[in-house]
């Protein structure tokens, strides 16, 4: 039987899917609250600075970063191939290396703090 | 008469126009593009973490940005797609993760509905420590 990677690419499509059905609309809402005059005390440079600080939420943040950005990229991929782009290889490529290169910037970013 | 058959195999012509065949497909692909927002969404979160990690400056600079009025459409337009990504994935669950218990499947609506409140109280108690309200 031909071996496939369709699992490892699956994968965190579905964790990303279900946790950004779980947390993208609330976060999405405390941006806009802060956006809107209302910054939330989260959302202060102190408050934040102090929250990411922790080695467990850098990790989570990430977590959150990269499997939100995978599941998307995921999406692309396929909704790109629906609408008739048929060069799936090379919309693979740059969606996933899109997704991982961006995790690991939040990553570097994140041990700065 | 026979009539001059081309060599070359058939290829069936790809188009996009399909989605507006039903409004099913439509709701689709709706659906499906709510990842570019959620996309767009954690690249901005991304990009405020650099903020953040450059000094109080940049930071107070991003929360600038995020007040301009392109950014006030951008995430209500975010948020809406967002939902429905929501709504529709928690929909799917019972098809996902169908639940048996002894010889009765738990009932679709029972396991959506877990979901659904699930996500209430994800969102009230993120909206709490966030200091929201």
């Amino acid at each position: 039987m031909a071996r496939s990677n369709k699992p490892i690419v699956w994968a965190p499509f579905a964790a990303g899917g279900t946790l950004t059905a779980f947390l993208t609309p609330v976060l999405i809402l405390i941006t806009l609250l802060a956006e809107l005059g209302h910054v939330p005390e989260a959302l202060t440079y102190d408050a934040l600075r102090g929250f990411a600080g922790h080695w467990l939420a850098k990790l989570a943040l990430v977590a959150v970063v990269f499997l939100s950005l995978w599941s998307a990229a995921h999406r692309l991929r396929i909704t790109l191939y629906d609408l008739g782009v048929r060069a799936d290889s090379w919309v693979a490529a740059a969606v996933y290396s899109a997704a991982g290169l961006a995790s690991v910037a939040a990553a570097v970013f994140l041990l700065r703090i | 008469m026979a009539e001059k058959v081309s060599g070359k195999p058939y290829v069936r012509p790809i188009t996009s126009e399909w989605i507006f065949r039903h409004p099913r497909y439509l709701r689709y692909m709706v659906r499906e593009l709510s990842c570019l927002f959620i996309g767009a969404y954690t690249l901005l979160m991304v990009w405020g973490l650099k903020q953040l990690a450059d000094g109080p400056e940049a930071w107070r600079g991003f929360l600038e940005c995020l007040q301009s009025p392109a950014s006030v459409v951008f995430h209500v337009l975010a948020l809406a797609f967002a939902l429905y990504h929501s709504v529709t994935w928690f929909n799917l669950t019972p098809k996902a993760l169908p639940l048996q218990l002894g010889e009765e499947f738990v009932p679709d609506g029972v396991i959506a509905g877990a979901h659904f409140a699930g996500w209430a109280a994800v969102s009230l108690a993120v909206l709490y420590f966030a200091g929201a309200f």
